[in-house]
């Protein structure tokens, strides 16, 4: 603060100093973490509209088969093991991204994909379960909510892993820069959100979906 | 715990910053924690351990503190975080999550009930509401 005290005088044009105060009186240090922050509190809300969308629709079979006959809770056991397992391992990331070892963050990134693709292979062996016994998403209007809403977590999975794999590249090409360090904070959140939508959906689809 | 997570650092203007910590600790209780609340509703339901009333509210309970314990460890979610502004962010989300959530379940269910007579609205059986107009 003193440094600032003496080089008012000293010649800083009003421009700059009104520059400083923008930046510094109105937002927060790291301002692309706030905004990706609020980009998943946005996501926040469909992800609570598809749940509202089930929760409704959900008991609404048109005598077709009921989540009871359809889901197979050791199946859905083993993907959220894959998910939780993921998060760690991105953690894992992060910690060696921050330690400036890069091949132990490409290393730990790579499980990570690993992982989110084991995911995704057994949700579209599922998916594929369900449509080939005529459990597709026309079938009925619990069936609609089902797919739509653990479709969509899955789409956020697949462009997780997307980005997963971008980033690697771009980490392998640059290093840790800070740039690079920034993007993976993101992807961080972003990966860590997903295991956070997917406790509601194995809760209150496939746990509660069973239940009589 | 915050003291894991962030350490205060000053800026070339004195400015106090957060920055995240990212510490092996934080991770693997979080970890430990969420397989623990993960196991146990899937061991309640998949057991038949305890009446399907009660697992339900059960279940929701683990839920509710699982995410709370991913939010805190692998989100590093505090007061703190990007000057408070994250949590200001968090909590208009709550608050408008709640009144969907709960908004549409609400009206559905009213609409459920006065619009299928006869049905006592529970018409969760052969005919759907949707195929009515």
């Amino acid at each position: 603060m003193s440094e600032l005290k003496a080089t008012i005088p000293g010649g800083l044009t009003a421009e700059q100093v009104t520059a400083r105060y923008l930046v510094r009186e109105h937002h927060p240090e790291q301002g692309t973490l706030l905004g990706f922050w609020i980009y998943l509190m946005s996501d926040c809300l469909i992800f609570a509209s598809l749940f509202a969308t089930y929760a409704v629709l959900g008991r609404n079979y048109a005598g077709g088969p009921t989540g009871a006959e359809l889901f197979d809770l050791s199946l859905i056991a083993i993907n959220t093991g894959f998910l939780l397992l993921s998060s760690i391992t991105f953690g894992f990331a992060m910690i060696s991204a921050q330690a400036k070892k890069l091949g132990a963050t490409l290393g730990w990134m790579g499980i990570t994909g690993l992982l989110g693709l084991a995911f995704l292979s057994l949700e579209i062996y599922e998916f594929q379960h369900l449509i080939h016994e005529g459990a597709g998403p026309q079938r009925s209007g619990f069936l609609t909510a089902f797919f739509a809403l653990v479709g969509t977590h899955g789409l956020h999975v697949l462009f997780g892993f997307v980005w997963l794999v971008t980033l690697m590249f771009q980490l392998k090409k640059h290093g840790i820069t800070p740039e690079n360090f920034r993007r993976l904070s993101c992807l961080s959140l972003f990966w860590h959100f997903l295991d956070v939508v997917w406790i509601g959906v194995f809760t209150f689809v496939y746990l509660m979906g069973v239940l009589p | 715990m915050s003291d894991h997570i962030h350490h205060h650092e000053h800026d070339h203007d004195g400015h106090e910053v957060y920055v995240t910590h990212y510490s092996a600790k934080d991770y693997i209780v979080g970890f430990v924690l969420s397989l623990v609340l993960t196991a146990i509703p899937f061991w309640l339901v998949m057991g038949n351990v305890l009446p399907a009333d009660t697992t339900r509210w059960v279940i929701m309970g683990f839920a509710a503190v699982q995410v709370v314990v991913q939010m805190l460890y692998f989100l590093h979610m505090n007061s703190k975080a990007e000057g408070g502004w994250n949590m200001m962010a968090l909590i208009l989300t709550v608050i408008l999550l709640v009144i969907v959530m709960a908004g549409s379940i609400w009206v559905m269910h009213h609409m459920n009930a006065n619009m299928m007579p006869g049905m006592g609205g529970a018409s969760d059986t052969t005919h759907g509401t949707h195929d009515m107009p």
